[in-house]
């Protein structure tokens, strides 16, 4: 009896934080999306009216909202697999008994993943600058005219994707190193005895066995993926023409600078809604895949 | 020499000099004279290297401030995340109570949610309690955490029971037995969860955006966003904010490398 009053000890503070502050919250949020919580309610309580789905079906109607979620999914669907590809292309190499110095070569490749968002957008904004920015100014010495990255709605999302690839690669690249170290050697040896080659060594051994980290590296970089909201805020202020408003950039706005907190709050829960139901599409097609 | 190696070697070269390229370009930017960034021909090294730039950040934009706010919040945030997730995350590995299982898998299941939907509600809260635009606010999402807990736990599951059973059977309580056997055996995972809270706070953007207004009380992402909207042809001056407010964390990462890493595996085998 004792024991469990002293085990409540240890674990009442943390519980009880994460009640009020987090899941308190989560459900007022459905609640509060389903009123017509604005500045007035903000001033006065009283003002405030349930109005059932209505955000909802207003969502649904305005057109920034489909723009934003049609910028997010390119964001996802787009910059997702590049990422992928370039955190197993960096994995592979610095698992490669033939490549050198590979302490250092982690740590490079890690370092933008531990940096600031902000301050390394901001280099970016910098080197994708039209007249002075370095990238174009490699451009131009290859013959290609220079780009206006963040000014052209064609352009801006490709930059900020390429921006975002490089800032976190090297986050699945580590979970991918791991991975593979776990693939047994000799399963290598085996497939090298029947006479494959590097390339049918990838494909019939370390891609089948790297399945579950590829699953879960996938999920855990969509999910991150959608959350897309400081790279438009510092690089382009959803512009131009909002071509980088992102659904959480929408909230932003129209929770904190229109002070919209119910129709926010919806737009939350429908970004939540997709997020999750993408995940079960990817976990249904992994199993699928495997039977 | 095989050409393979040469190869791979010069691919890995290329690769590691563009992930580096925009941080060294930062560096060496940030100890330019103003305007020689944007001269043409573009030059890589500044001719003169100065730390013109660094000084006006602290004379004139008071980053000094921004810097220690950043610094205070994140201190704070560590202490306050390593109080509340460690002995949670060791109950929860270690010690018997009612419902257990189940609250554990209610947090895991919750892990799914992103807390963007926490946030315009608890804004409010915040707002109510009056805490909205002090360091309060910024501190609270960070004072708990279900990610910190399942790290902790995953990392205590392996302290043998026989060591806390022998502790008492000589008569030891809980919390002595917390306080001298279980803390010294969870300091790796103590350092990891540490970096991971002080680089999330120090990096995060969105929650102080929204609620910090006061600039004084800016931290320096937020205040980094700000300055660039009003210095947007300062490149020189930005980069120097750039690199004082990537630097820190950085050279936090280099000395601590391996718990960093270590932390990464065990958080991404979660599910």
């Amino acid at each position: 009896m004792n024991s469990q009053r002293a085990a409540w000890c240890f674990v009442a503070p943390a519980l009880l934080v994460i009640s009020v502050f987090f899941f308190l919250p989560v459900l007022a949020a459905l609640i509060m999306s389903l009123t017509d919580f604005d500045i007035y309610a903000l001033a006065d309580l009283r003002n405030l009216r349930f109005v059932g789905l209505r955000n909802y079906i207003q969502l649904l109607q305005t057109p920034l909202f489909w723009q934003a979620l049609g910028n997010t999914l390119y964001f996802v669907v787009v910059g997702v697999p590049l990422s992928i590809a370039a955190s197993l292309g960096a994995a592979l190499l610095l698992h490669s008994r033939l490549t050198w110095f590979k302490g250092l070569f982690r740590t490079a490749f890690f370092a933008p993943v531990v940096t600031s968002l902000v301050a390394v957008a901001v280099i970016w904004r910098y080197l994708l600058h039209t007249r002075y920015g370095m990238i174009n100014y490699g451009l131009q010495e290859l013959g290609i005219p220079a780009i206006d990255w963040l000014n052209d709605p064609q352009w801006a999302m490709p930059a900020i994707i390429l921006f975002a690839v490089w800032k976190n690669f090297g986050y699945n690249m580590i979970i991918f190193l791991a991975g593979l170290q776990s693939i047994p050697e000799d399963l290598y040896e085996a497939a090298g005895l029947d006479g494959a080659g590097t390339w049918q060594q990838f494909r019939f051994v370390t891609w089948p066995m790297l399945g579950p980290t590829l699953l879960m590296v996938s999920i855990l970089s969509m999910t991150g993926y959608f959350q897309l909201f400081a790279e438009p805020y510092v690089m382009t202020q959803g512009g131009p023409v909002q071509s980088t408003v992102s659904v959480l950039y929408f909230m932003y706005e129209q929770g904190f600078k229109w002070w919209n907190l119910g129709a926010a709050s919806a737009v939350a829960f429908v970004l939540f809604a997709i997020m999750f139901g993408v995940t079960l599409l990817q976990l249904r097609f992994a199993k699928g895949g495997e039977v | 020499m095989k050409p393979r190696a040469l190869l791979l070697n010069g691919l890995m070269l290329v690769a590691g000099l563009l992930t580096l390229f925009p941080l060294l370009w930062m560096l060496s930017s940030s100890l330019m004279t103003p305007g020689e960034s944007s001269a043409f021909p573009l030059q890589v090294l500044p001719k003169s290297p100065t730390l013109f730039n660094y000084r006006e950040l602290f004379s004139h934009a008071g980053i000094g401030q921004y810097l220690l706010n950043s610094v205070l919040l994140s201190c704070a945030a560590t202490v306050l995340s390593l109080l509340f997730n460690v002995s949670a995350g060791y109950a929860f590995a270690k010690l018997r109570f009612q419902g257990r299982e189940r609250i554990f898998k209610v947090m895991l299941g919750a892990l799914v949610i992103p807390s963007q939907v926490a946030m315009l509600p608890l804004f409010l809260l915040l707002k109510y309690m009056g805490l909205v635009n002090t360091y309060g606010a910024v501190l609270v999402p960070a004072m708990a955490g279900i990610f910190g807990i399942f790290l902790v736990r995953q990392y205590a599951l392996t302290i043998p029971d026989a060591l806390l059973e022998a502790a008492r059977m000589d008569g030891a309580s809980e919390f002595q037995i917390f306080r001298i056997i279980v803390l010294p055996l969870l300091t790796p995972i103590l350092v990891t969860l540490g970096i991971f809270t002080f680089l999330g706070t120090w990096n995060d953007f969105m929650w102080p955006l929204i609620v910090l207004t006061d600039k004084e009380l800016y931290t320096l992402p937020v205040a980094l966003a700000s300055l660039s909207r009003e210095h947007v042809q300062d490149n020189e001056l930005m980069m120097a904010g750039s690199v004082l407010t990537v630097l820190p964390v950085l050279l936090l990462f280099l000395g601590l490398q391996r718990y960093y890493i270590q932390g990464l595996l065990v958080g991404s085998v979660k599910g």
